[in-house]
């Protein structure tokens, strides 16, 4: 499976596949798109480019834990409330920048996001070399 | 004013948990001063709620609210009166000269800090229990209690009969704990509040109403384990595995008594019915006898006072049963005398223990001329014990026998030889290891320090001392609490008098008598007992071993049966489910809808056409892999569809998780290393078949029905008018999920990453147990 015009195209794809997703998931907010599908894309991305360079090459790049991407993407979502409800109004409301062009939500976003791919890839790679790095 | 007393509240309840985290720190950096600077607490608690004794006195019981959940009319609340005083009174006084004893008893122990902090951390729970102004605190407070009692009882957790004491303990007294909780809610829905004024205002109609035996059942329920009493008392004598300051102050003015105090705050409501009198009296009565009569087959001198204990919970449980004005100041009399007199006995045998290296009655003598200050000390107390006058002790027990009148001549029956037993256990403590000749001890004979001696002559003192202001004292304490039982003023009687011609000093007379007779022949009374108890092999503590054992079976038995581990038939009854879910409402209630060829354009024809033909290869495809790819097919055509029929954001989704999925069901499959073609039989296949097909039609009928209903477009509108002006967001489904229903979406990515950490966990494990063996044992099992 893995020939050389796999796993040339597979980075080149791989790299594209994740600068759409993070297109994806900025634009969500008015166009279609969003977090999850942003993260399923980059999932995706991620789950191909090991089939063709390999598990072990994968957590190379990504340096950490991929479940700890997940908890990350968790932590950030729940903080991205915590900042209106220091502001005393009721926790998850959003707050905006001037002209509206980002604002909690958007970080609520991208905490989505980092849930999807962290969690996704974790099984998917898991699956592949028992969730241990070699 | 108000502000002020909220602070007073709040640092009553939090003073001794403050402690308790100050205590490891206080105990490294002061060494052999750390019991001393950390007793600050509990005593200047003591002089705080002695503050109060005046306004309680006058009958002004004090109430303190803080607003804890206002929406559901919860306050943390306090409730002074006689009753939580007397009891707050002693919990601190007590506790503060423990906290000093075992500071000094576990001098050398290299968890003296810890131990300490259990012991604070169980006082807050102990005082916040009695303090505490309805059922919400009480029941958190009472848990508390089993659960820092627990670490107290276990703390020597080498040992495997302290953890079992301490695990014993914890679940006995936890099931009170669940009764108390239904108890409270029993009571809310009668009287609508969760405090005790609420519960107090419905009076004598509690009694009548339907409620009451439930009432009644679970409190005493969470009452008699709590307090030790038949057929609940086993784990006491075993909670003895604790170090001796525990035994001291659990089993004197604390943790067992909670039982007596929640009878006693619930008797105005409560007492006074037949059920209630027979209920209480009975087991009192047999707890009473009971204890009295093991406490004399014991030579280890603990277990004798522990087995006195549940004498003495007994004894109390059934004065609270006869009620009456007299009994409740005896029941005050005799709660205040036991608690001195027992934890004094209690630290006396502590040093004792320390001081020799034994507890065995029959291996101790004349130790008086060395132990000669713990001698006096525990002296006084058995004295107490005993009831000779003009002790505290004797005032309870002529309070007890004029209790009731001579028609209840089977109730002081039980009252003199209960009490009888009981003074032979004071005499046997008090004259055993000190008097006769000197035996040889593993160590010492060595007296205790000045922080350990120190506590139980002041408490051994107190109960002689009351003799020089009985009146005052009767006033003060007694008369306050036991109107606090009764509900009503009581008027104080307590004074020195010798009435010849009463009956209680001639009953009196009659339990001296029977002691001293028995004492005089205790060693045969004890070989007599002991060999009883040793012929019936069977004890409620091995009783409890079988109960945990059918139960630990049980759920063995329970987890085979619905936890099998065969995939197969978890799917099948997962959809059989899902089958009938479907089905029952469509045929019975409802009716089938009817089925209309869809309208559509060419190109939405080749899409359905695209899914069908996916569908029809899983069902025919010959091979694993073939039959993932087809399912994967089917999805995107559904992805596919979403996408023209206007839900784009869907229908990206649906693509990319059918991407996702295909690509980790395939995963899973080289892992699983199932065959490359399906191995089923022909008759499963039609039996699955038929399962997947009734699942099917049974979604495809529902959701033609759900289109037959008439569309509520409020919600739709809403969304559609408010995204942009209210969220600055054009995309109505990506504003829902981030700002309108955020909260659901963080509950969702929570659930998404913690699914994650369970695969893993799952993977990592199947490799842990040696692969080669349990892959042979699922071949065969799918064979």
């Amino acid at each position: 499976m893995s020939t050389l015009i796999f796993r040339t195209m597979a980075r080149l794809v791989a790299i594209v596949m994740i600068v759409f997703s993070l297109y994806i998931l900025l634009r969500g907010h008015n166009e279609p798109g969003g977090g999850f599908i942003g993260g399923l894309i980059a999932a995706s991305a991620i789950a191909l480019f090991a089939m063709a360079h390999g598990v072990g090459r994968v957590r190379q790049v990504l340096r950490v834990n991929p479940i700890a991407i997940a908890g990350a993407g968790v932590v950030l979502a729940a903080l991205s409330g915590v900042l209106s409800a220091l502001t005393g109004q009721s926790y998850l409301t959003g707050l905006w920048l001037p002209a509206y062009a980002f604002g909690t939500p958007g970080l609520f976003d991208i905490g989505v996001y980092f849930a999807v791919v962290g969690t996704l890839v974790a099984i998917a790679l898991a699956l592949e070399d028992d969730g241990e790095a070699h | 004013m108000e502000l002020s007393f909220d602070v007073f509240a709040v640092s009553i309840l939090l003073a001794p948990f403050i402690a308790a985290l100050l205590a490891p720190l206080v105990s490294r950096g002061t060494g052999p001063a750390a019991g001393w600077i950390l007793a600050i607490a509990p005593a200047a608690l003591f002089a705080c709620l002695f503050s109060f004794i005046g306004d309680v006195a006058a009958g002004v019981p004090q109430r303190i609210a803080i607003d804890w959940v206002p929406a559901l009319g919860l306050s943390l609340g306090f409730y002074i009166d006689g009753l939580s005083l007397t009891f707050g009174l002693l919990i601190t006084g007590i506790g503060a000269l423990i906290i000093v004893y075992a500071s000094a008893y576990l001098s050398s122990h290299p968890q003296r800090g810890r131990f300490l902090a259990f012991m604070l951390a169980f006082m807050g729970a102990m005082l916040g229990l009695v303090l505490a102004d309805g059922f919400v605190s009480l029941f958190v407070f009472w848990e508390l209690t089993s659960v820092t009692s627990f670490l107290l009882i276990g703390f020597d957790t080498a040992r495997v009969e302290a953890r079992r004491a301490a695990l014993q303990a914890l679940v006995v007294t936890g099931i009170g704990g669940m009764a108390l909780l239904a108890a409270g809610v029993l009571l809310h829905s009668a009287s609508g509040t969760w405090d005790y004024a609420g519960a107090f205002a419905l009076g004598g109609a509690l009694r009548v109403s339907a409620i009451y035996p439930w009432l009644l059942g679970l409190i005493a329920l969470a009452a008699f384990t709590k307090s030790a009493q038949w057929p609940f008392h086993f784990w006491l004598p075993n909670a003895m595995e604790a170090p001796t300051p525990v035994s001291a102050y659990l089993h004197s003015a604390t943790m067992v008594q909670a039982g007596v105090y929640l009878l006693a705050r619930m008797s105005p409501v409560l007492g006074g019915t037949p059920q209630w009198m027979l209920l209480l009296s009975v087991v009192g009565g047999v707890t009473l006898l009971w204890g009295a009569l093991v406490a004399l087959s014991q030579t280890d001198l603990k277990q004798m006072l522990a087995q006195t204990t549940i004498a003495s919970l007994g004894l109390l449980v059934l004065l609270l049963g006869i009620g009456g004005e007299t009994a409740a100041i005896a029941v005050a009399a005799y709660f205040v005398a036991h608690a001195l007199y027992k934890a004094a006995l209690f630290l006396v045998v502590g040093i004792i223990d320390k001081g020799t290296g034994t507890r065995d009655i029959t291996a101790l003598g004349g130790l008086r001329d060395s132990l000669t200050i713990s001698f006096i000390a525990g002296g006084l107390a058995a004295i107490s014990m005993f009831g000779l006058p003009p002790f505290l002790g004797w005032f309870a027990k002529e309070e007890m026998y004029a209790s009731t009148g001579l028609d209840g001549w089977v109730l002081l029956a039980v009252m003199v030889a209960g009490n009888a037993l009981l003074s032979v256990v004071a005499l046997a403590i008090a004259i055993r290891p000190f008097m006769g000749t000197l035996k040889p001890t593993p160590s010492g004979p060595k007296e205790g320090p000045f922080a350990m001696w120190l506590g139980p002559s002041l408490m051994g003192l107190a109960g002689l001392a009351v003799v020089f202001v009985v009146g005052t004292y009767g006033d003060l304490v007694l008369a306050p609490m036991a109107g606090a039982i009764v509900g009503e003023a009581v008027e104080n009687h307590l004074y020195l008098h010798f009435d010849p011609l009463g009956l209680p000093l001639w009953l009196s007379v009659v339990t001296w008598a029977v002691a001293g007779l028995v004492y005089w022949r205790l060693d045969t009374v004890r070989e007599v007992l002991a060999g009883l108890l040793r012929r019936v092999r069977w004890s409620f503590d091995k009783g409890f071993d079988q109960v945990m054992f059918a139960l630990v079976q049980l759920a063995g038995a329970m987890t085979r049966v619905l936890h099998h581990g065969r995939l197969e038939l978890y799917v099948g009854i997962l959809f059989v489910a899902l089958a009938l879910a479907l089905f029952v409402p469509l045929s019975v209630a409802g009716s089938w809808p009817a089925i209309a060829a869809p309208e559509l354009l060419p190109h939405e024809w080749a899409v359905l056409a695209l899914g069908v033909v996916g569908v029809v290869t899983v069902v025919l495809a010959r091979s694993r892999l073939l039959a993932v790819l087809a399912l994967g097919v089917q999805g995107l055509a559904v992805g596919l569809l979403f996408i023209l029929f206007g839900a784009p954001d869907l229908g990206f989704t649906q693509l990319m998780v059918e991407a996702i999925s295909v690509v980790i069901v395939a995963l899973v499959m080289t892992r699983l290393h199932l065959d490359a073609k399906d191995p089923r039989p022909l008759e499963d296949l039609w039996r699955d078949g038929a399962l997947a097909l009734i699942c099917g039609l049974g979604v495809a009928g529902l959701l033609l029905k759900v289109l037959a209903v008439p569309f509520d477009a409020r919600l739709s509108e809403f969304f559609a008018a408010n995204s942009y002006a209210l969220a600055h967001g054009r995309n109505v489904v990506n504003v829902i999920l981030v700002d309108f229903r955020g909260l659901d979406t963080l509950g969702e990515i929570s659930v998404v990453m913690a699914a994650g950490i369970a695969v893993l966990t799952l993977i990592r494990r199947q490799k842990r147990d040696a692969p080669g063996a349990r892959r042979g044992a699922r071949k065969g099992a799918a064979a």
